[in-house]
């Protein structure tokens, strides 16, 4: 790693007036932060430590509405009771990341921050429509992913936790490259209140995106059948030693069929 | 430089470090405990694993500062050098469990923790997926979950005799 000048700030407001150096950078689990840095495709003079700052932790079922704080790790929201409850799919979906080692380290605000093309809770929070919350404002998960490693995020925003309205009809199957256990191919269906949604993560040029022929056809029908003959493009998608953009094209409508089967057994 | 205090093995250690100084690296060069080992620094194949604040984690991601103040223990960590082996190591030896011994810090580093989160009675395909986060290139996994199972009964008081 190039070097850096660590921070380890004690609360919220610290942590937002060291991002005012705009070569400095947050680090959560640091799961992705510290490869890509060790790799040297990431050099920033400053790293932000969030681990000391209180309130980021925590899973909760206010009103209605699961709230995740940002810090919170994936084997945490795994094991979550409120979310095996109130959103089966989510705590499924968490205990696929990784290994139980990342799942330690890892956490949600980290994942949908980096919004990293292969990152799971990107689909998942498109497909579910989660609110992503910050120090400023509540960003809808349509508006917050905008491309490759790009959010709605400004400089000095911080996510504070992300917010879930409980779903039993969802569910997501995934592809997963055999050493990391990333996603080569990710759909997040979910169907409510007589809407579908489809999330793709994984195969993706520019990140996740939603598949509106799929949702349509599941509109109808919410069965793996309704999605026989229907085909993703392979133009924009990844291509790389562990699998063709055609190969990819494949996998989005065998997991498709797959996720909606996994949902209508819940 | 900024210094770094933390426990480990029980002992207080303290020490100014480089901020870029990996957990990993703290352990085996600045406190010699070189059991933990590097093998992919890439976080994917488990050979750093060692136990934070109660938790296994891969000590190649993580940078000994975020490690401040914490509890960390090293394969060194499972027994004294005059105590009988713990456990899960007696196990590993028992049931072949290792051939090269590159990935076996890990592996029972990971083991334990299992045991911690899963008790004591564990079948092979919980092991196995448990075990996703640990590669190893000798021995094709068949004594290493051999040695899981026996190793977390005998955790729990059971001794089980090698086959």
């Amino acid at each position: 790693m190039y070097a850096f000048t660590y921070h380890r700030p004690g609360t919220l407001d610290e942590a937002v007036k060291l991002l005012a150096d705009e070569d400095a950078k947050l680090l959560a689990g640091g799961h992705t932060l510290l490869p890509t840095m060790k790799l040297r495709l990431a050099s920033p003079s400053h790293i932000v430590d969030l681990s000391r700052v209180p309130g980021l932790r925590g899973i909760e079922f206010k009103g209605g509405t699961i709230e995740i704080g940002a810090m919170t790790q994936h084997g945490e929201v795994a094991n979550s009771k409120v979310v095996q409850e109130q959103l089966p799919a989510l705590a499924h979906m968490a205990k696929l990341i990784g290994d139980p080692a990342v799942r330690h380290m890892g956490t949600i605000g980290g994942s949908i921050a980096n919004n990293d093309p292969t990152a799971d809770y990107p689909a998942a929070s498109m497909a579910l429509e989660a609110a992503i919350v910050t120090n400023k404002r509540s960003i809808p998960a349509d508006a917050f992913f905008k491309g490759l490693f790009e959010t709605a995020l400004e400089p000095e925003e911080i996510i504070t936790k992300v917010q879930f309205k409980p779903l039993k009809v969802a569910a997501y199957q995934k592809f997963r490259n055999q050493a990391s256990r990333y996603a080569l191919v990710g759909v997040f269906v979910a169907k409510r209140d007589g809407n579908v949604r489809v999330a793709v993560t994984g195969a993706g040029g520019n990140g996740v995106f939603r598949v509106k022929s799929f949702e349509d056809a599941l509109k109808k029908d919410f069965s793996p059948k309704a999605l026989e003959g229907l085909t993703v493009s392979a133009e924009g998608l990844n291509s790389d030693i562990h699998g063709s953009a055609e190969y990819r094209a494949h996998l989005i409508g065998v997991m498709a069929r797959r996720a909606v089967a996994d949902a209508l057994a819940r | 430089m900024p210094v770094v205090s933390m426990t480990v093995n029980g002992k207080a250690v303290s020490a100014d470090v480089d901020p870029r100084t990996l957990l990993v690296q703290f352990l085996r060069e600045n406190l010699r405990l070189t059991g933990t080992h590097v093998g992919c620094d890439t976080s994917q194949c488990g050979c750093c694993v060692v136990h934070v604040d109660g938790r296994a984690v891969k000590s190649c991601t993580l940078l000994a500062l975020t490690a401040e103040g914490a509890k960390v223990t090293t394969i060194e960590g499972l027994a004294g050098a005059n105590d009988p082996l713990h456990p899960m190591q007696e196990a590993f030896r028992e049931n072949h469990g290792l051939q090269c011994g590159f990935c076996t810090p890990g592996m029972i580093m990971t083991a334990i923790d299992m045991v911690n989160r899963k008790g004591n009675d564990l079948d092979e395909r919980t092991i196995r997926e448990e075990l996703e986060g640990n590669l190893c290139r000798c021995t094709g996994y068949h004594n290493i979950v051999k040695s899981i199972a026996a190793g977390a009964k005998a955790m729990g008081g059971t001794r089980v005799a090698a086959e």
